[in-house]
């Protein structure tokens, strides 16, 4: 039970958030109308997204000092997760975009960010796939986990809001926390986003085990 | 310093030596330019502008993938270790982004030359352009540098190159193609120190990254 209770909470808070994104009360806005709601789905992906690169980064600085292979897994799952989260928030911004913006692939600075993004992990995990050795996949890899890694949140945090944006809080665009959001939401979107964020970690969580399992099993051998 | 002096003197002298490379570079971006002068000019007679800007800037960018490729493949694994025992990993990686800055700067400079005889220049503010050129060249050669480094410990080097440079090379190319479009129009020096700033700063970002990151790349 030591390690669980987060676990229970992450389940509560999510069975909430979609409680209440599907049938709660919602503010009437022009435009965003009942659109609203995803704003419990589609925020939290990129918050949660954003703590597993966080995280991701942090161990593979760990892991170049102090060498540790554990840290390598951990650093490689973490941005596994966070790829599927960064895929997840860009379908469901495309499924809102179509219905505010009138296209699902509008051209904005944060899109062209993420789709940017992705290629970055993606190259991240062809750059693993291609060495055969432990201690230097994780090496290399961790060095370019953490490049990649500042090269990408400039992009992200300060080129769109020096540009035109769709994006709320962006471009001169007031964000959403101003006129949109009213109590009620706020009740709902921080346990949201705490929720998908401990997802995220317990999705991670798993997958090193297996990972680790099979490590082990094959050094076994 | 005396070491960096010493590194770069050395990479200038191998590449001298060795002018089947140089030359190569030199060969590879006028064809480009003559691929492009056949495609466009010859066929269309008219390039807008906004094409224009993009295929330079495209042209250098694979000129630089392709030259700074070699910075670390070039050099034997052999040799490789007995400049690890001579110097350090600070002096190497600085003297190498130094020298690139400097190669880059040369082929691209002639690149534009060539470009601007073959399919026109209009560029209006020229010194601007120059200067999007050179913080070009900065940027290109420092953020490859250190990609160059990663990609040559794998096997299939080139490919890992591109796909490992792009991304992270895009924001600083939209930024250089904004800032080069707006030399282009005309326009003065106080619409573009917004983007002057910003490519600094991305270039101090790589450049920091790079020093600290380069010893634990050098040791495998």
């Amino acid at each position: 039970m030591r390690k669980t209770w987060w676990k229970i909470v992450c389940v509560v808070l999510l069975f909430y958030t979609i409680i209440q994104g599907l049938i709660g009360t919602i503010p009437r806005q022009p435009i965003l109308n009942e659109t609203l709601r995803n704003v419990y789905f589609h925020v939290p992906l990129w918050f949660g997204m954003m703590t597993l690169m966080i995280a991701s980064a942090w161990f593979a600085i760990k892991y170049l000092r102090g060498g540790n292979i554990q840290h390598d897994e951990y650093s490689a799952e973490f941005a596994n997760t966070a790829m599927l989260y960064g895929v997840l928030g860009f379908a469901t911004g495309a499924v809102w975009g179509n219905y505010t913006w009138g296209d699902p692939l509008p051209k904005d600075p944060k899109l062209i960010a993420v789709e940017v993004g992705l290629l970055i992990y993606a190259a991240y995990f062809i750059l693993r796939s291609s060495f055969e050795d432990e201690q230097k996949r994780g090496r290399l890899s961790a060095v370019y986990n953490i490049f990649a890694f500042a090269a990408f949140m400039p992009l992200v945090w300060i080129l769109p809001r020096l540009t035109d944006s769709l994006h709320p809080g962006n471009g001169g665009n007031p964000a959403f926390g101003k006129y949109d959001m009213d109590n009620r939401v706020r009740l709902v979107f921080y346990p949201a986003i705490i929720g998908w964020t401990l997802l995220g970690v317990w999705i991670t969580s798993l997958r090193i085990r297996v990972r680790i399992i099979k490590r082990l099993k094959t050094e076994q051998f | 310093m005396q070491e960096i002096k010493a590194l770069i003197e050395k990479e200038i002298r191998l590449e001298w030596r060795q002018k089947y490379a140089l030359n190569g570079m030199l060969l590879y971006i006028i064809s480009t330019v003559f691929v492009c002068y056949m495609s466009f000019k010859l066929k269309v007679d008219i390039i807008e502008p906004i094409t224009w800007n993009t295929l330079f800037w495209i042209i250098l960018l694979f000129t630089a993938v392709n030259s700074i490729t070699k910075s670390f493949t070039q050099e034997g694994a052999g040799r490789q270790l007995y400049y690890y025992t001579l110097a350090s990993p600070q002096g190497i990686i600085i003297s190498k982004i130094i020298y690139n800055t400097l190669l880059m700067l040369v082929l691209s400079v002639l690149g534009f030359v060539v470009y601007a005889v073959m399919l026109g220049n209009p560029v209006v503010n020229l010194p601007m352009y120059l200067v999007s050129i050179l913080l070009g060249s900065i940027g290109f050669s420092t953020t490859l540098t250190m990609v160059a480094g990663i990609a040559s410990k794998a096997e299939n080097t080139s490919t890992l190159m591109a796909i490992l440079s792009f991304p992270i090379i895009l924001p600083m190319l939209m930024m250089i193609t904004k800032l080069s479009k707006s030399a282009m129009d005309g326009l003065g020096w106080n619409t573009s120190y917004d983007e002057i700033a910003i490519l600094l700063a991305i270039d101090a970002i790589v450049l920091s990254i790079s020093y600290l990151l380069f010893p634990y790349l050098w040791r495998s």
